[in-house]
C-alpha cells in the first residue's frame, strides 16, 4: 500500500549539534563570502572557481561520502541545512554542489566498485575533481527511457556516440557520469551507465549556455564521437542504468528541493527585512494588511518546504523508502520558490526589480528548481504513482 | 608551546534580549548561542600560530566555566580546531569566580589568550584578574600578536596609533579585534573530528563571587528621528529652539 496512506509520522524535529554546526558554518560562508561577488558573477556568467575551492576545502563537496573515501560523513539532514543555507544567497553554486554531491559522489558511493571509489570517488569527495550527471539529451528530458546516445559493446570497451544536453559542470567537471544505450531491443532495460573522464578523445562540449537564471554555474552539451570507454568504468551489471538513474535522482532530488527551500527562504528574508524598514503611506510595509498577510503564507510555505525536504532527508538517513517524500519535497519546494520569491519582488516593488536587492535573481532562479532533475509535473507523476499502489 | 585559549559562552548577537520578571536574570530562553566573537578571534590567532611554519606550538586548549548546555560551544571550538577542551562545572557567576576556577589549571600554559570582553555583560574583568592570580605577565588591547623565540611580540591599539611590545612569556594576552581577520569557519572534518577530541568536565573549587546582580534595565527605546532637509536650516533652528528647548 501506500506509503502516503498508511502515514506513519515522525516527530523528533531537535537537530543534534553537529547538524546545527553545519548549518551555521553554510550559513557564515554564504553570509561572508558567497554574497560578496554574487551579483557580478550572475551578470558575467562567472564561474565561482575560487568559491568551490573553499567550499572543497571545508568539505562541502563530499560531505555525505564515507570518511575512508575521504568525504565528510555527514547525514542527509545535515547536507539539506547546509544546502537552505547556501542557496539562500547563490543557488549557482548550490547546484553545482548539489550535483557533485547527491548525483555523482552518491551514485558512485553506493553502487561504484572499489576500485571505482579509489580512483574517482575520492578526488570528486574532496572537490579537486568535479563531477557532472549526463542524462538528458536533446529529444530526452523527462523522457528518459528513449536515450538515444549509444555505448556499444566492443569487447573490452564501450563505444560512445550522441549528444547530451543541459549538463552541469559540464566545463567545470572531469569525471562524468554518462547515461547510454547498449541494448535499443531490450529499451531501457539495455540503458548502461559509464564513468568517463572528460579528456577522453572524442569529447566535444558545446557553447556555454546563456541562462535565465543559474547563471554563475556552467551548462552545455556535450557531444560524444567514437568516444573509448573501458569496460571497468562501467557502474553494475550489463543493463544498470536506468535503474541507477532513476535511485539517484530519487536522493538528488532531496538537494534540489534543499535549494528551492533555500531559494524561498532566502527571499523570504529579504521580505521581511525590506518590510520592517520600508515606509509607505505613512506606516512600514509590514503594518499594512496587505504586505503582512503575503509574508505570512510566504512563512506557512517555506516552513511545509522545510518539514518536507527534512522528512525526506531523515527517510533516507534511517533506510526507509523516501522515493515519494523526495518527490513531495522536489514539487512542493520548488513550486514554493516561485511563488515566495515572486511575491518576495512584488513587495519590493521598483526595487525588487533591480540587481542591487537579490530577489529578481532569486525568482530566476527559482524557476529551474520546476524544471531540473523531474520537472513538478514529473514528481507528480511520482506521487500519484504511489497512491494507486 | 601550549595554549590556552578562553571561550565564553555568549548569545547570539542578534538575540533579543529580555529578563525574568523580577529583572534580576537574563531569560535565556529560546537563545542561541555562540563562542564569544572576541574569543572566536582568539582562537583562530592561536590556530594560525599553531599552523605557521615552524611553529613551536604544540597543542591548543580551550576551557570555559559553565553547565553542561555550553558544551555545543566547546564542541564548536573543537571542530574550529582546538586539541581539548575543558569544561568547569558551574555557572560563571562573575568574574572573580570564573578567574579563581580558571587559575587552578591555566598556569600549565605558556600563552593564555582571553577575549577584551565577552559580548553579553562586557565585564572587561576575567583576563587581568586571571593574569594577577598566577603572577604572569598581561597585556590589554592586543590586536596583534606573533612568537619569536622566547619572545611574544605584541601590537596594541593606543589612542591615535599603535604601539609594539616584547614581552617574555608565559603571557596573557587580552585580545581585541584585529587579532584575526576573520573567524574560521569549521571545516566538515572538523566537525567530524570534534566527536573524539577529549573534553574534560573539573568540578568547581569553592570560591564566591564578589558582586551580586541587583537588578537589569532595558535601554530607553531611541526617540523617533526626524530629518530635515539641508535646505531647511530655519526649521532646524525653529525646532532646536522651540520644540527641542536645548538653544
Amino acid at each position: 500500500m501506500s506509503n502516503i496512506l498508511t502515514n506513519q509520522i515522525i516527530m523528533n524535529f531537535e537537530l543534534t549539534e553537529e547538524q546545527i554546526m553545519i548549518q551555521q558554518a553554510a550559513r557564515d560562508y554564504a553570509q561572508r563570502e558567497l554574497i560578496k561577488d554574487v551579483i557580478e558573477r550572475d551578470t558575467k556568467a562567472e564561474y565561482p572557481t575560487h568559491h568551490i575551492q573553499a567550499l572543497s576545502s571545508l568539505g562541502f563537496m563530499g560531505m555525505m561520502v564515507d570518511p575512508i573515501y575521504d568525504g565528510g560523513g555527514m547525514d542527509t539532514v545535515s547536507y539539506v541545512l547546509a544546502m537552505e543555507e547556501l542557496s539562500k544567497v547563490d543557488a549557482s553554486v548550490s547546484v553545482i554542489v548539489s550535483v557533485n554531491n547527491s548525483l555523482v559522489c552518491y551514485g558512485l558511493q553506493k553502487y561504484g566498485n572499489e576500485e571505482q571509489k579509489q580512483k574517482y570517488l575520492k578526488p570528486l569527495a574532496r572537490g579537486e575533481k568535479i563531477g557532472a550527471f549526463l542524462l538528458s539529451e536533446p529529444e530526452a528530458g523527462s523522457d528518459a527511457t528513449s536515450q538515444k546516445t549509444l555505448a556499444e559493446d566492443k569487447g573490452d570497451y564501450y563505444l560512445v556516440n550522441g549528444t547530451k544536453n543541459w549538463i552541469t559542470n559540464a566545463h567545470s567537471g572531469s569525471v562524468y557520469l554518462l547515461i547510454a544505450q547498449t541494448h535499443p531491443e531490450k529499451k531501457h532495460k539495455g540503458i548502461n551507465v559509464l564513468i568517463v573522464d572528460k579528456d577522453t578523445p572524442g569529447i566535444s562540449l558545446g557553447p556555454h549556455e546563456d541562462k535565465m537564471g543559474m547563471r554563475s554555474s556552467d551548462t552545455h552539451s556535450v557531444m560524444f564521437t567514437d568516444v573509448k570507454v573501458p569496460k571497468a568504468n562501467r557502474i553494475g551489471e550489463d543493463g544498470f542504468g536506468f535503474k541507477f538513474a532513476m535511485q539517484v535522482l530519487e536522493a538528488g532530488r532531496i538537494g534540489i528541493a534543499s535549494q528551492a527551500l533555500g531559494l524561498a527562504s532566502g527571499a523570504m528574508e529579504r521580505a521581511v527585512a525590506y518590510a520592517k524598514e520600508r515606509k509607505a503611506f505613512g506606516k512600514f510595509l509590514f503594518e499594512h494588511q496587505a504586505i503582512s498577510f503575503k509574508l505570512a503564507e510566504m512563512a506557512v510555505k517555506v516552513e511545509n518546504a522545510r518539514n518536507l525536504c527534512l522528512k525526506a532527508a531523515w527517510l533516507k538517513d534511517n533506510g526507509k523508502p523516501y522515493g515519494v517524500a523526495s518527490a513531495m519535497a522536489k514539487q512542493y519546494a520548488a513550486d514554493t520558490a516561485m511563488e515566495v520569491t515572486t511575491e518576495a519582488v512584488q513587495i519590493h516593488g521598483g526595487y525588487g526589480y533591480v540587481k542591487e536587492y537579490h530577489v529578481e535573481r532569486l525568482m530566476r532562479e527559482a524557476k529551474l528548481t520546476q524544471i531540473y532533475e523531474g520537472t513538478s509535473e514529473i514528481q507528480k507523476i511520482v506521487i500519484s504513482r504511489d497512491l494507486l499502489k | 608551546m601550549k595554549i590556552l585559549v578562553l571561550i565564553g559562552n555568549v548569545p547570539d548577537t542578534t538575540t533579543k534580549i529580555k529578563f525574568n520578571a523580577d529583572k534580576t536574570a537574563f531569560d535565556a530562553n529560546g537563545v542561541q548561542w555562540i563562542i564569544n566573537p572576541w574569543d572566536e578571534l582568539a582562537l583562530t590567532r592561536a590556530m594560525e600560530l599553531k599552523e605557521a611554519p615552524g611553529s613551536t606550538v604544540e597543542t591548543i586548549v580551550v576551557a570555559n566555566v559553565g553547565r553542561a548546555e555550553t558544551e555545543g560551544t566547546l564542541r564548536k571550538a573543537l571542530a574550529i580546531g582546538a586539541d581539548k577542551a575543558i569544561r568547569v562545572d558551574a555557572d560563571p557567576l562573575d568574574a572573580a569566580y570564573v578567574a579563581t576556577q580558571l587559575a587552578r589549571f591555566a598556569g600549565e600554559f605558556d600563552l593564555v589568550f582571553a577575549g577584551i570582553e565577552a559580548s553579553d555583560y562586557n565585564g572587561n574583568a576575567v583576563g587581568g584578574m586571571l593574569a594577577e592570580m598566577l603572577g604572569i605577565n598581561s597585556v590589554s588591547a592586543v590586536s596583534g600578536l606573533n612568537i619569536e623565540g622566547s619572545q611574544v611580540i605584541v601590537n596594541r591599539e593606543i589612542d591615535g596609533g599603535s604601539q609594539t611590545l616584547g614581552v617574555s612569556l608565559p603571557l596573557l594576552a587580552i585580545v581585541q579585534k584585529g587579532i584575526a581577520k576573520e573567524p574560521r569557519i569549521p571545516a566538515m572534518r572538523g566537525i567530524m573530528m570534534a566527536r573524539t577530541k577529549p573534553l574534560e568536565v573539573l568540578q568547581p573549587v569553592d570560591a564566591q563571587p564578589l558582586t551580586a546582580i541587583r537588578t537589569f534595565e532595558m535601554p530607553q527605546p531611541k526617540a523617533a528621528c526626524r530629518k530635515i532637509g539641508e535646505d531647511q536650516a530655519k526649521e532646524l533652528i525653529y525646532l532646536l529652539r522651540d520644540e527641542a528647548k536645548v538653544l
